[in-house]
Order: C-alpha cells, then sequence, then structure tokens
C-alpha cells in the first residue's frame, strides 16, 4: 500500500491572516532522502513546517503522506499520521517543567510498552548520540541554546520516527557539533531509512548531506528553484547561487 | 505463517561456547512497539566465570530499542570485566554505538500595520469580542471531554501537577484567606449592629454573619482573591508555555494540553476552593464573635448559641457548591486565557490581566445564577 512518494506538497499557500507568507509550493519528498528547505530569514520555512506537521492550516492546497490528504482526512487517521513524524522545533521547545530525561522518555511513555529501564536506557542513548550524555537531570533553562537544540533533536528521535523534521539544526552550534549532527543524520537515513527534511542555512550541510531542496525567496514569495544543491550551486537559478556562494557569485 | 510470525517477535539465546566464552544471538524484530525483556534478566547468565562475549545476529528489523538493549549489556559486561567482541553486531549497529560514545528586507503587504482611528479600533474590538464566545464554548467543551477521558479511564491524571496546584492554592492563601475573611466578618457585624439596634434585635449580628459568611461572603470573597492569585498565575504559566512552543509540542505528539495541563488544575481548584470556603466562613464568624462581646456587649454563649440555631446544613452545602463553582470558573479562566496567549512576553501579561477580569465576571455571573437557583429550589 505504501507508494513511492511518502510526502508531496501540493500548491501550498500560507498565510496569517491577509499576510501571505508564501503561496503555490509544490515538491515531493522521496522515501530515505535528505530534503532542504532553505531561503533567507523571515521567507516562510517554519511556517511550511508548521503546515506540515499539522499545526497551521494552509490557506490553500494541502500535504499528502502516503498518498493520503493529511489536512483532510477524518481526525483519528490525522492523528495517525502526526505519530509518523518527529519534529525539532527551531527553539528546542523543551518543556520547561521535565528534566532532559523526562522531556525524551514522554512520548515513549505514552506510546510504547517497554520497560522503565530499557526506556531510561533509550534516553541516555538519545542524548549521547546528540552529545548530552550526562545531562538526564537538568531543566531546559538550565542548558545553553546549542544544548537544547540538540536535546530537542534527541526528543525528536525519541519513538525513531519514519520521517524527521528539523528546524535549524545547526544554527546556533559550533562547527564540530554541526559537523557531528550531519553524520548522526546520515547515519540515522543509513540504518532506518528515515526521511529526513532540514530547514537550515548552513551551507556545509546543505552542500554536504543534501539529496534534493528547495529554495523559498522573499520577494517573489514563492519558490524559485527545486533540485540537488550541488547542481544548484553549478547551474541553478542565479538568486539560489547568489545564496549558496554567501553572495559571491 | 510460522515464518512469518517469527520475523516479527524478538528472538535471544545465549550459549556457552568455551568455558569463559558465552555467545548470544539476537533474531527477530528488535522494535521500540514491542514488549522486549528486560536487559537485567542477562546479568544472572553473565555472572558464571565468564570473560569474553561474543555475539551472533539474524535481525529482521531493529531499531533504538535494540540499541538501548545492548547498550545495558555492554556496560554490565565492562561492570563485570566482561570483554565484548562486538564484531558480530550488524555495522549500523555499532556506528551507532560509537557515534553515541564519541562525545567529545522584503516588502510586506497585507500586514494590519500603522495606526488606525478610534472608531476603527472600537469596531475592531467589538468584532473580536464577538468571535470570542465561540472559542470560549469550544474550551468549556474541550475541559469536559477531558474530564470524560478521565473518568472512562483513557486519561491518566498528573498527580504531581494537583498536588503541587493544591499545596499552591491552599496552605499558601491561608494568610490571605484569614486576613480579608476577619475584616468582611468585622465589616458585617459592623453593619448589622447598626441596623438592628434600631429594632432592639442585637443578637441576630450572629445570624447576619454566620449565615453571610458561610453562604456567600465566604465563597465569593475566596473565589475573588483565588482570581487574583491563581487565575492570573495559570494564565502567565500557560501563556509562558505557548510562547516556547510547548504547548504546539504537547499537540504534535497527539497529547492533549488539555488533559496533561488544564485538567489538574481545574480539579485541584474544585477541591480546594470549597475547603477555603468553610476556612473563610469561620474565621468570620469568629471576627462576629470578638466585635459582638467586646463592643456591643453580647454574651459569649448567647452569641454562640444563636449562631448554632441559625446555622443549618443547608448553608454549608451551599457554600460548599459556590466555593467548588467559582473554582472551577477561576481555573476555566485562567486556563483559557493563557491557552489563548500570544507569542510574546508581553501577550503573557495581557493573559494574567484578562484571565482575572474574566474569572471575576464569571464568578459574579455564576453567584447570581446560583442564588437564584437556590431560592427557588429553596435551599
Ligand atoms: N505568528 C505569526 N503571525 C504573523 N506573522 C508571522 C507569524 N509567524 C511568522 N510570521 C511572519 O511570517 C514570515 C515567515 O516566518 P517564518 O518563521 O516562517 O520564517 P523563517 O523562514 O523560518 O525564518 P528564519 O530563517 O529566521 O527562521 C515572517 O515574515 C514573519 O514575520
Ligand atoms: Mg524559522
Amino acid at each position: 500500500m505504501a507508494t513511492a512518494v511518502p510526502i508531496e506538497v501540493r500548491n501550498l499557500t500560507m498565510a496569517y491572516g491577509e499576510y501571505v507568507v508564501q503561496h503555490d509550493i509544490s515538491f515531493t519528498v522521496n522515501r530515505g532522502e535528505i530534503f532542504i528547505i532553505m531561503g533567507g530569514n523571515g521567507c516562510g520555512k517554519s511556517t511550511l513546517m508548521r503546515s506540515l506537521i499539522g499545526l497551521q492550516r494552509p490557506a490553500k492546497g494541502t500535504v499528502l503522506y502516503d498518498g493520503q490528504d493529511f489536512w483532510h482526512v477524518e481526525a483519528a487517521e490525522h492523528e495517525r499520521l502526526k505519530r509518523r513524524l518527529g519534529v525539532m522545533f527551531q527553539g528546542g521547545a523543551m518543556w520547561s517543567s521535565l528534566t532532559l530525561a523526562e522531556n525524551v522518555a514522554l512520548p515513549l511513555g505514552e506510546y510504547t510498552n517497554l520497560s522503565p529501564h530499557l526506556i531510561n536506557e533509550i534516553v541516555s542513548f538519545k542524548l549521547a548520540l546528540v552529545g548530552l550524555a550526562g545531562f538526564e537531570d537538568f531543566y531546559p533553562a538550565e542548558l545553553s541554546g546549542g544544548m537544547r537544540k540538540r536535546a530537542g533533536l534527541a526528543r525528536a528521535m525519541a519513538l525513531d520516527p519514519e520521517i524527521l523534521i528539523i528546524d535549524e539544526p545547526s544554527s546556533g552550534l559550533d562547527p564540530l557539533t554541526a559537523r557531528h549532527l550531519d553524520h548522526l543524520i546520515l547515519e540515522l537515513r543509513q540504518n532506518f531509512g528515515t526521511t529526513i527534511i532540514i530547514i537550515t542555512h548552513e551551507l556545509a550541510s546543505i552542500l554536504g548531506i543534501g539529496d534534493n531542496s528547495i529554495f523559498l525567496d522573499v520577494q517573489t514569495r514563492t519558490m524559485i528553484a527545486t533540485g540537488n544543491p550541488k547542481q544548484a550551486l553549478r547551474s541553478g537559478d542565479p538568486r539560489v547561487r547568489h545564496f549558496l556562494t554567501r553572495g559571491e557569485a | 505463517m510460522a515464518s512469518d510470525r517469527d520475523t516479527r517477535q524478538w528472538r535471544l539465546a545465549t550459549h556457552p561456547l568455551e568455558t569463559s566464552n558465552l555467545e548470544i544471538t539476537f533474531s527477530g524484530r528488535w522494535c521500540l512497539d514491542q514488549r522486549l525483556p528486560s536487559p537485567d534478566d542477562l546479568a544472572p547468565v553473565l555472572k558464571t566465570g565468564t570473560s569474553r562475549l561474543t555475539f551472533k545476529t539474524d535481525l529482521s528489523s531493529w531499531d533504538s530499542a535494540f540499541l538501548a538493549y545492548l547498550s545495558v549489556l555492554l556496560k554490565l559486561c565492562a561492570a563485570k570485566g566482561i570483554e565484548a567482541d562486538r564484531d558480530g553486531l550488524p555495522e549500523g549497529v555499532r556506528h551507532l554505538l560509537a557515534m553515541a560514545a564519541a562525545v567529545p528586507e522584503q516588502k510586506i503587504t497585507g500586514r494590519g500595520g500603522g495606526r488606525h482611528n478610534f472608531l476603527h479600533r472600537i469596531g475592531v474590538a467589538a468584532v473580536e469580542f464577538s468571535h470570542g464566545a465561540p472559542a470560549m464554548l469550544r474550551f468549556l467543551g474541550e475541559i469536559v471531554f477531558s474530564f470524560g477521558r478521565l473518568l472512562s479511564g483513557r486519561v491518566r491524571l498528573r498527580w504531581h501537577d494537583l498536588w503541587w496546584e493544591v499545596e499552591e492554592v491552599g496552605p499558601r492563601a491561608l494568610l490571605i484567606v484569614s486576613v480579608i475573611s476577619f475584616l468582611v466578618g468585622l465589616i458585617l457585624a459592623y453593619l448589622g449592629a447598626d441596623q438592628l439596634r434600631m429594632v432592639g434585635a442585637q443578637i441576630f449580628i450572629a445570624d447576619l454573619v454566620a449565615i453571610g459568611m458561610v453562604r456567600e461572603i465566604g465563597a465569593l470573597m475566596t473565589g475573588i482573591i483565588i482570581a487574583g492569585r491563581t487565575g492570573s498565575a495559570f494564565a502567565a504559566k500557560l501563556g509562558t508555555m505557548q510562547v516556547n512552543e510547548e504547548i504546539d509540542a504537547f499537540r504534535t505528539l497527539g497529547i492533549s494540553p488539555i488533559d496533561f495541563l488544564v485538567l489538574p488544575r481545574t480539579i485541584a481548584l474544585m477541591l480546594m476552593v470549597p475547603l477555603l470556603t468553610l476556612y473563610s466562613g469561620f474565621v468570620g464568624m469568629l471576627a462576629g464573635l470578638l466585635i459582638s462581646t467586646t463592643i456591643f456587649d453580647i454574651g459569649l454563649f448567647e452569641y454562640y448559641n444563636e449562631t448554632i440555631s441559625a446555622l443549618e446544613l443547608k448553608h454549608f452545602a451551599v457554600g460548599l457548591v459556590k466555593g467548588s463553582v467559582y473554582g472551577a470558573m477561576v481555573a476555566y479562566s485562567g486556563c483559557l486565557r493563557g491557552m489563548q496567549c500570544g507569542r510574546s512576553a508581553e501577550a503573557v501579561g495581557e493573559a494574567a490581566t484578562s484571565a482575572v477580569v474574566t474569572s471575576i465576571l464569571l464568578i459574579t455571573i455564576s453567584a447570581s445564577i446560583l442564588t437564584i437557583i437556590f431560592y427557588q429550589l429553596g435551599i
């Protein structure tokens, strides 16, 4: 029953009231692909993510997961589709009244039948993967911004989701940690076949791990390019090349 | 179908190769959605003089659950000085285990902006207000459904949050409730004394204070104090969570923020406000007693007897019901305004203010309705 295209976005228009952030966005993401969403600050990347994960109803158009219309299926099915997603918010969005371990353990406790010991071990393992081993009992407020972000990634990965959607994983991270996360993302794809959508400005990540991408333009308020980022750098739209070379081309 | 079943189940076998070498074979499926064995069960197996552990695998699929199981096992080995040979593990597993250990300007159109004239703002405010009512009803409905889920056992109550709120609303509010109730009792006694003296029936101060405090004023004062203390705190807390995308994080996981946040708070207030109401009633009567015996020359026993004869069980019942309803109104307003909060620190402040205003409005409306109902019922 699984079709080849796990995620298809059709003519999506997103708006806050009358204010159209982006219009007529269409793209597909294939299984096991690392898909990059790029564009200048405030072009609507995070807003696009909110439509993908069910937090903000698009003004027009829709999102399909395995051919199922995410925004028009009945509530129970909508919830079931959401369960397949792991989401990391731009600011980490860690629950401030819970420790890091409790944050990561919460989805595991809600949706699995594993023993508490094994859950604790999974939590520690996920925190170790993002380089936060030993921070289990810290509250989010006691962490730096970059650490909070990595903790957010650990929580997004908690249930080994089929689709991982990450809003700016590497902004605010030091270069070594950013590289570590790129490796981690590649490992996840390799081992679990995870489909990964990354919103990022980090040129090294875009060119290093991206299989496919879209570029959202601030001026025209729509997407101006799709395709492999390396190709875009070589032969794509001049505006995209301009972006990818930090304005030098 | 048997083989199909086999690949859907986890299997684990241990067999000693040589005297000190133990081999563990993992096969089948080792995933998060299963009931996996506890890794503690392996401790006794490892104990029997093993010095080396090797692995064999024949896995149909695996995920973090398998990795976690293995890392417990590897830690156990390290603790017991057993050498674990990872060569038998799948490559991806070895990679991930190693990674876990590795640590070391634009044109804006269509946006509001700019100042509008006074009439425009009044119009916008009116439209927003009329949009507010359906949202309030929807929120009420969500809370009712949440209670339904709790009663049908589909939702676990957050005891920790409930106790925290109970403490916050109860013991910590005692002082302010005492002070205000005492003063209101005193005012009632003076007010009554003046009027009743004209008909020579000063002893009825006791009735006025007792029934007034227990039936009406105790609950009203407590409700208003809790609205200011706790209703605003609820709005600020939930509002801040809204700012930090924490509430969104609950929603994406399919966990209802109503169940998780609103339910324990509502229950805490519905339990604690009636208790505080009772307490407030007693403090008020104490004030009445003090004033009557010292200033208006009413005997201590006279006052006491009059109070006892005036108070009936139904008065306490009315007070408790009102307390519970006012508690629910405060929790509802506080949580509603918190959940409706915008995404800025300023919005949190507005939410807190709005919570208090809404609470007091709702308390007053429900006080009137309840008074009419109880009158009609003859209670
Ligand atoms: N809640 C909101 N209400 C109104 N407008 C909003 C809201 N959130 C975002 N916007 C506007 O939508 C536009 C897109 O915002 P968004 O957060 O999606 O940008 P972004 O591409 O993620 O930017 P960044 O790279 O800085 O994260 C911005 O111009 C912003 O002003
Ligand atoms: Mg963003």
